[in-house]
C-alpha cells in the first residue's frame, strides 16, 4: 500500500501498524510524535493503529530553536 | 541585596537568562552552553523527522531539571501555532509554549493579532503560554486578558544582534503590564542583556548570539553574569542621568579654598 509520510509517498507492507512504521523510519521512538490524517496519535495507541492506502502520516520531533 | 525568584505561571526560577537552542554548530557546544548559562528554561522547536538522516535527538542534550519551552516557530497563523503546541504536548515533553507566529519572510516580525488568538486558545487548554510579540501596549493588555504567563517583546529583528532598538516600547510594557516581561530576539551582546535587566525586564532570552559565537559556552556564561549584574543594578535603584557635569570629589581647592574647580 501507498501512504504519505512527511509529504513523501512510501510503499509499505499493508500488515504494518503505526508502531512498526515509527521503528522503521525513526532512529528511536522516544521523542517521536505522530499525526495521522490530522489527528494526534499518542504512543500508547501506536501498536493498535493500522494504516490504510492513502493515509497521511506526519512524524515530528524536537529540534533546536530559539 | 537579596532578589526574589523569577516566577512564571507559579513556577519559581533562580536564573533570569533563557537560552535558545537553534543554530549551534554541534550538540556538544549546545550542552556546554546550557550548562554555562545556568539557564533553567530552554527553548526547542518541532519539525518533521528527516527520514533519510538519523540524527540524535536534541532532548538528549538538555538536562532533566531544565524546563522545556516549545517554540511554535514555523507557524504562520494562530491555528498552526495551536497545532504545533498540541503536538508537543502529546509527546509528554511540554505544555510550556512560546507562541511565535511569523507571516513575513523579510523582517520576520511576529504577527501580534494571530499571537493573541493562539494565546487565548492554548491558555484555555491549560498550556503555560509565553507569547513573543512586537512590543505594543494594546497587544500586551490583550495577552494578559487571554491568559498569557509572560509577555516576550522583541529587542530588535530576530537574529540581528542589534540590541534594544525597541527600548522605549519595552519600557512601557515593563511599567504597565503586570506579568513578567522577558526580552527576546535581537540581543547580541551581554551588555544589551544587562541594559534590558537594568530597565526592569524580568528576564532575557538569547540564542543566535551564543550559538554563533566563536566560543558559545564562554559567551553563555558572560550573558548569565550580565543578566545577573543588570538585575542587581535594577534592584539597587539606578540614579537618573544628568545633562551637566557634577563633580564626584569635593568642590573645594586642594589647598586653597578659593579654587572652585581644579
Amino acid at each position: 500500500m501507498n501512504i504519505i509520510i512527511n509529504g513523501t509517498s512510501q510503499e509499505l507492507n499493508s500488515s504494518k501498524n503505526l508502531s512498526d512504521i515509527v521503528s522503521t523510519f525513526c532512529k528511536e521512538s522516544k521523542h517521536v510524535i505522530t499525526e495521522l490524517n490530522g489527528a494526534i496519535i499518542p504512543s500508547n495507541q501506536w501498536a493498535g493503529t493500522s494504516l490504510k492506502e492513502g493515509d497521511n502520516l506526519e512524524l515530528v520531533t524536537f529540534v533546536g530553536g530559539g | 541585596m537579596t532578589d526574589s525568584p523569577l516566577i512564571i505561571a507559579g513556577k519559581s526560577f533562580s536564573s533570569r537568562f533563557l537560552l535558545g537552542t537553534g543554530k549551534f554548530k554541534n550538540k556538544k557546544d549546545l550542552a556546554d552552553s546550557i550548562n554555562a548559562s545556568k539557564s533553567e528554561i530552554v527553548t526547542v522547536a518541532l519539525r518533521r523527522i528527516d527520514l533519510e538522516r538519523h540524527e540524535e535527538n536534541i532532548l538528549e542534550y538538555i538536562p532533566a531539571h531544565v524546563t522545556l519551552l516549545i517554540n511554535t516557530s514555523g507557524a504562520r497563523t494562530a491555528q498552526e501555532a495551536v497545532r504545533i503546541a498540541r503536538l508537543a504536548k502529546a509527546s509528554g515533553c511540554g505544555h510550556w509554549v512560546k507562541i511565535e507566529v511569523i507571516n513575513d519572510s523579510k523582517y520576520l516580525l511576529p504577527d501580534n493579532a494571530e499571537t493573541i488568538k493562539a494565546t487565548e486558545i492554548l491558555a484555555a487548554e491549560g498550556f503555560m503560554v509565553l507569547p513573543y510579540i512586537t512590543p505594543d501596549l494594546y497587544t500586551a493588555r490583550a495577552l494578559v486578558k487571554a491568559g498569557a504567563a509572560t509577555v516576550m517583546p522583541l529587542g530588535s529583528f530576530i537574529g540581528s544582534n542589534q540590541g534594544l532598538r525597541t527600548k522605549e516600547f519595552i519600557q512601557v510594557l515593563i511599567n504597565e503590564i503586570d506579568l513578567p516581561i522577558i526580552v527576546d530576539a535581537g540581543i547580541g551582546a551581554p551588555s544589551q542583556a544587562a541594559e534590558a535587566m537594568e530597565m526592569g525586564a524580568a528576564a532575557v532570552l538569547a540564542n543566535t548570539a551564543v550559538a554563533t559565537a566563536q566560543n558559545p559556552a564562554s559567551l553563555a556564561r558572560a550573558f548569565a553574569l550580565a543578566v545577573e549584574a543588570g538585575r542587581l543594578a535594577y534592584l539597587s535603584g539606578l540614579p537618573l542621568q544628568q545633562s551637566l557635569a557634577r563633580a564626584s570629589s569635593p568642590l573645594t581647592g586642594f589647598l586653597y579654598d578659593d579654587a572652585a574647580a581644579n
